[in-house]
């Protein structure tokens, strides 16, 4: 389904990936795990074209998107929840919501979508007209979940949705990302520095370190491996 | 009384004239955190783009408010273009460049259009005709209110109206509160940045086109630096309110008013701008973040 072919991507001059390939396939949960500053965040942003890769090519459903805007990314079905969650903080909880479904044209969709969100999050259906930025953190990343699924994405990109909240809530977060693939079969890339975690919901993984690609195998073989074990599992 | 009714009432007009434009510096500093000094020139183009079809009008013998009508939708398209241009041409391409850059970039801007006009008609203050006509159900008050100043202060307070529906609730509207909040944030969920930045200018220009055009028949006489006086008053009533943010820009600017207007009635019309600029100052000091301003993020 995404097909990322040798990337490499520069801020300005410095190169923040070498010739990163990597490949989803349609119905899959990916995760890609790394170090600070590995290079797992500008990866997803390559893929939505935040950042342009200096060469190599990115392929979805076989066409290229790499050289595409943004909002062209979107439309073709591929969406993030970036890193650090980005909820709009004086937009209330339903815009917030609305925005997710920007660019959709069916209002009946997304009055369902919407219903079925809040029956999903009843702690966002108490809180919807209240600002994004007055949420928990938390909250804010349920929300950010569900702006993400608003626009019905076919590939939904998650960049370290456990960061900075507690185990329960970190839980509940990948029984959501679960229960994401098994009921609308969305394809999930999930970026995470949970190895642990995303090994055990992801069906294949890959390491990334300093900008490269090191390994990439069966999550559950990850999982056992002894290198990532030392490295990214703390056993 | 009478008196305090009249001072009031001109504050309010002049005021609600500063909101209108007020309003654009704000949408733009909200979005891009651009102060564009070329604003004012906007207004200033909107004017004298009144005033063309005006006269052309009246040749061809139309009357007063059809007039009015006419030559206020052909600035607010006139205007809207030179907005968009301007920023296409003079801050698209240093988006990324250190602020300083297209603030410069905008003295440029708004020093090329003043003496662009100035060229192109003269430096003398040209006769703007009397658009507004005078209503008969306001001659028994004439010495407190004028049919201009009721115009204007009506209309200014319909645009403002549906600026505020526009923003909070349509489309488009939430898309700009959302890209002035978080720009990395509106293009992951599609959000065409660039378009949103033209649409805010177009809106400025458009509220900066109807204040030219609304004042312009009021006081009678343009030229081309009305723009830069009007340009300064209405940032100094956008940053008073706290720019960026909408409601603090109308706030603001009819504070401004009613300061300028009483300072001109009960002391002396000398010290209008003294008043003015002193209060700017004062709210500085006291609320550097304007009075409705939050101290970072808040933008639209
Ligand atoms: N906007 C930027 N400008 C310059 N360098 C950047 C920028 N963003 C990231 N980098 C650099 O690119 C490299 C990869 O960063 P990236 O954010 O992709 O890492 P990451 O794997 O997501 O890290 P983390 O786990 O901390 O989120 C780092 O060396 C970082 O310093
Ligand atoms: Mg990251």
């Amino acid at each position: 389904m995404l097909e990322i072919n040798n990337i490499s991507t520069f801020y300005g001059n410095i190169q923040a990936l070498h010739d990163v390939s990597l490949k989803i396939n349609e119905g899959e949960i990916i995760t890609l795990i790394g170090a600070n500053g590995a290079g797992k965040t500008t990866t997803l942003l390559s893929v939505s074209g935040i950042v342009q890769p200096k060469s190599g090519e990115i392929l979805f459903k076989g066409e290229p998107i790499h050289r595409m805007k943004p909002d062209k990314i979107v439309q073709m079905g591929i969406c993030q929840v970036p890193e650090g969650r980005h909820i709009f903080p004086y937009l209330t909880v339903s815009e917030n919501l609305d925005m997710g479904a920007f660019l959709r044209k069916d209002r009946e969709g997304i009055k369902k979508d919407l219903e079925q969100i809040y029956d999903l999050f009843p702690r966002l259906a108490e809180r919807r007209h209240q600002q994004g930025g007055t949420l928990s953190g938390g909250e804010q990343q349920m929300l950010a979940i569900s702006r993400a699924l608003m626009a019905r994405p076919r590939l939904l990109l998650l960049d370290e949705p456990s960061l900075g909240l507690a185990p329960l809530i970190v839980q509940q977060i990948f029984e959501i990302i679960k229960k994401i693939k098994e009921e609308s079969g969305t394809t999930i890339f999930l970026v995470e520095q949970n190895a642990n975690l995303a090994l055990k919901v992801a069906d294949r993984g890959y390491v990334m370190e300093t900008g490269r690609v090191t390994m990439e195998d069966k999550a559950s073989s990850l999982l056992s491996n002894e290198d990532v074990k030392k490295a990214y599992l703390g056993i | 009384m009478d008196y305090f009714l009249q001072l009031f009432l001109s504050g309010l007009t002049k005021g609600s004239i500063y909101a209108l434009i007020a309003l654009g510096y704000t949408m733009v500093y909200g979005i891009i955190q651009l102060i564009n000094f070329a604003h004012g020139e906007i207004y200033m183009i909107g004017a004298f783009t009144a005033l063309i079809v005006a006269s052309v009008l009246t040749i061809l013998g139309f009357s007063g408010l059809s007039i009015l009508i006419l030559a206020g939708i052909a600035a607010v398209i006139y205007s809207s273009a030179y907005g968009y241009t301007m920023e296409k041409i003079a801050y698209r391409p240093l988006r990324n460049a250190p602020r300083l850059s297209p603030l410069i970039s905008a003295i440029g801007m708004s020093i090329f259009l003043q003496n662009y006009v100035l060229l192109a008609q003269t430096s003398d203050f040209l006769p703007f005709p009397a658009l507004i006509p005078e209503f008969e159900f306001l001659k028994p008050v004439s010495h407190i209110m004028s049919s201009a100043e009721l115009v204007i202060i009506l209309s200014s307070a319909v645009i403002m109206v549906l600026l505020t529906f526009f923003i909070k609730f349509t489309r488009m509207g939430k898309a700009m509160r959302a890209t002035a909040q978080d720009k990395k944030m509106a293009r992951l969920v599609g959000i065409d940045v660039d378009k949103v930045i033209s649409l805010t200018f177009i809106v400025g220009s458009s509220l900066a086109a109807l204040g030219g055009i609304l004042i312009a028949s009021h006081i009678g006489q343009i030229n081309f630096y009305i723009g830069f006086i009007a340009g300064i008053k209405a940032f100094t009533a956008a940053v008073l309110g706290g720019i960026g943010s909408i409601p603090g820009a109308v706030l603001g600017a009819l504070i401004l008013g009613w300061t300028e207007s009483f300072a001109t009635g009960y002391v002396s019309s000398d010290y209008e701008d003294v008043f003015a600029f002193a209060l700017l100052v004062l709210i500085l000091i006291f609320r550097p973040a304007g009075i409705l301003g939050k101290s970072s993020a808040q933008k639209v």
